[in-house]
């Protein structure tokens, strides 16, 4: 039985008047890799983002409900968001890495958060990072050139890197692979699976064949509620809702 | 009859030409599936451009050319014997003349104009009415070849079109053309100055005084032309002071807009903020005169800072400050805005606070949009005036003290101009050669800043 990183419990999230999550309650685990999947805007990222409590930075989004990390309540008055982002790690959609070298890129958080003492800790924050995001080879030579000179897969891995650089415990992934191409995306799967056990990974997508290949759970949502949540396996060969039947057999989504 | 005169009645003839092609062009019916290319409207507006351009361009052009045919046959008229030779005193008898001619002068000083009054009366009748004849004829003639081209399958609505383009082209070089007038005129004056003083004292020595004796033996008053201290005195309040004062200013503003501020705030706060571009300079002058200097002067002299004056470079430029911080600010604004957001999320989910967001991401990144901005504030306050006319002072000082008075450029080419003046003085061409360098250095900066803004719009597209 592996154990919860997170769990959420009656989660409902707003955006002014309009409810985007419905009583959502789920655990997220330590060791596995977990996917969320469901029609385009039934609250797949809006779910995600309250795990590390970006949907702060919304102007008019409301949460409620319990969502903790190891136990600890997230959204409590004791919780610094500060620290909380930097135990809950996020990489978006779109690569968005800073218009600042490679080494500044990655070298960001660490430095945020006083992470590297000095130039050879930073050097070596650096180095691991990019080698856990299977990027080290790529650029060893070019870490003074700007991180947006990369390829969209290679800016990807960057924020990777850049999230697994601060040492999260959790790192949250919004459909990290829908602006790539398919060996690109080959790659970030590959890194997705070396990084399972590591930390706990919460993966967003749209790609059936994705969750499937890297996912050891996964969350179906739908119009804002979590409509089924289990093993990967089970979830794709043998749902017990048949709205998730219907949306993995693609009749809709 | 006056040229105004002429001009109306080739309108008439204009709104006459259009009524008559629009009645005939609505006779046209289309054959067959086929539409009409023109509607009656376009073939009017046709017929009316004939009508009308050509005999206007006639016009503007013979209000020029009559005054001179006019003086012509003034000079050629026998009584003209009596006229002194070229120069300036033929040319205030001859202005006589025509006042005298056109009742605006009740009594002559000279007698040569009581005779000339009425030649100048006839000649002017003369080729006002040949004037109107040929524009008429003019009018005529554009108004038949368009009515020849007046059928069905004319097509009309192109030709208008392309006037149309014509005419936003001619408004667009005008503009061109004046600055290029501007240039050239001011390029001609210095050319003189340049004659008279070397580019190299005007551009290197370090004194002004540019009072030239007006005669031989007046004493003291050699002129001196190093233009320097303007030069530095107008780095000092428009570069350096206001810009100590504008930039922080005007960039935490833009920050707090963009980032802090709810959108109902921003929505009053941004025009409120704009509004001090809007401020008439004289108003500043005053406010820097009369409040800001004494107070900065008095404060001075309390903590015993040497060579404190009540126009003092500081209180020049802190009100030059204020009045630039829009522009940096909404420059600012733009540029922080188009930072994409992907770009600040991903800075806060590695939890970062808002205040190291913008500290090393949001500002950065829209660091070129900011400089752009902050060199066209520059630009902006070295042309300034009337704030510095009020409250900079006279006194050429080369000095490092904020607190003592210095002049600028702007304010030396006031002072230069007003009074009474000869025209060829090095006097007064020194302030055209002040105005060409001005000019010069503001084009540059403004160049350069558009480049740097550019370059940088390109970057997030
Ligand atoms: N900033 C916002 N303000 C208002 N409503 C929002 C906002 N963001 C999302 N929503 C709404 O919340 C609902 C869920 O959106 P969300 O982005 O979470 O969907 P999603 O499942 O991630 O969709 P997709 O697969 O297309 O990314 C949608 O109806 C959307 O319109
Ligand atoms: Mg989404």
């Amino acid at each position: 039985m592996a154990s919860h990183k997170m769990s959420a419990r009656d989660v409902n999230v707003f955006y002014g008047e309009k409810q985007a999550i419905r009583n959502v309650s789920i655990d997220v685990d330590k060791e596995n890799v977990t996917a969320f999947i469901g029609p385009s805007g039934c609250g797949k990222s809006t779910f995600l983002r309250t795990l590390n409590r970006m949907n702060d930075t919304v102007v008019g989004c409301r949460t409620e409900g319990r969502i903790e990390l190891d136990g600890e309540d997230i959204y409590a008055s004791e919780m610094d968001v500060v620290l909380l982002r930097a135990r809950v790690g996020m990489v978006f959609q779109k690569p968005n890495p800073f218009p600042k070298s490679i080494y500044e890129n990655i070298a960001y958080g660490p430095r945020i958060h006083g992470l590297a003492e000095n130039k050879s800790a930073m050097d070596h924050v650096v180095e691991t990072s990019l080698h856990r995001a299977g990027l080290w080879n790529e650029v060893k030579d070019r870490l003074q050139e700007s991180g947006t000179a990369l390829s969209g897969g290679q800016q990807q891995r960057l924020c990777i890197a850049r999230a697994i650089a601060v040492d999260p415990e959790v790192i949250l992934m919004d459909e990290p692979c829908s602006a790539l191409d398919p060996i690109a995306t080959a790659k970030i799967e590959e890194l997705i699976t070396e990084l399972r056990g590591r930390f706990a990974i919460v993966i967003v997508t749209h790609n059936m064949q994705q969750a499937a290949r890297v996912s050891q759970r996964t969350a179906f949502f739908h119009l804002g509620e979590l409509v089924e949540y289990g093993a990967t396996a089970d979830i794709f060969t043998n749902p017990t809702q048949t709205r998730t039947q219907d949306y993995i057999t693609g009749r809709y989504g | 009859m006056p040229l105004s005169m002429i001009a109306v009645i080739v309108l008439a003839l204009g709104a006459i030409a259009f009524a008559a092609a629009r009645s005939k062009a609505r006779l046209f019916k289309p054959v067959g599936t086929e539409r009409l290319h023109s509607r009656p409207n376009y073939h009017a507006a046709h017929m009316l451009l004939w009508v009308v351009v050509p005999a206007l361009i006639f016009v503007a052009m013979w209000s020029f050319v009559a005054p001179r045919l006019i003086n012509q046959s003034i000079l050629t008229s026998p009584a003209a014997s009596e006229l002194p030779p070229p120069g300036i005193e033929r040319d205030a008898v001859l202005n006589e003349i025509r006042d005298l001619a056109t009742g605006k002068l009740e009594v002559s000083f000279n007698p040569a104009a009581e005779q000339l009054a009425p030649v100048y009366r006839d000649a002017r009748d003369h080729y006002t009415i040949l004037g109107g004849i040929a524009a008429a004829l003019l009018a005529y003639a554009g108004g038949g070849y368009a009515w020849t081209r007046l059928r069905r399958e004319f097509r009309a609505r192109n030709r208008v079109e392309r006037a149309v383009m014509v005419v936003l082209v001619a408004a667009s070089l005008i503009a061109i053309f004046t600055t290029f007038g501007i240039v050239i005129s001011l390029l001609f004056e210095s050319l003189l100055f340049f004659q008279k003083v070397s580019p190299a004292e005007f551009f290197f020595s370090l004194e002004w005084s540019p009072q030239t004796a007006m005669r031989a033996d007046q004493v003291g008053s050699s002129g001196a032309f190093g233009a320097v201290p303007l030069f530095w005195g107008t780095i000092f309040i428009g570069a350096i002071i206001a810009m100590i004062v504008a930039i922080p200013l005007g960039l935490m503003s833009a920050i707090y807009l963009t980032q802090y501020a709810r959108p109902r705030f921003r929505a009053w706060m941004k025009p409120l903020l704009e509004m001090l571009a809007g401020v008439p300079t004289v108003v500043y002058g005053y406010f820097a005169a009369l409040t800001v200097a004494p107070a900065i002067r008095d404060a001075a002299t309390w903590a015993g800072i040497p060579g404190a004056s009540s126009e003092s470079a500081l209180a020049a430029g802190v009100v030059m400050g204020v009045m630039i911080i829009p522009f940096v600010s909404s420059m600012a604004d733009d540029s922080l805005a188009a930072v994409p957001q992907a770009m600040k999320d991903g800075s806060l989910a590695l939890g970062a606070t808002p205040s190291e967001t913008i500290r090393r991401v949001l500002v950065p990144a829209a660091l070129p949009g900011v400089v752009g901005g902050v060199l066209l504030a520059v630009s902006r306050a070295i042309g300034e005036t009337m704030i510095v006319v009020m409250a900079a002072g006279m006194a050429a000082n080369l000095t490092l003290n904020p607190f003592a008075t210095v002049t600028t450029v702007t304010t030396q080419i006031v002072a230069l101009l007003t009074g009474d003046q000869e025209f060829d003085s090095a006097k007064t061409l020194a302030a055209f050669a002040l105005g060409l360098t001005l000019l010069i250095v503001t084009l540059i900066l403004n160049i350069i800043a558009l480049r740097v803004v550019k370059k940088y719009r390109e970057a997030y597209e």
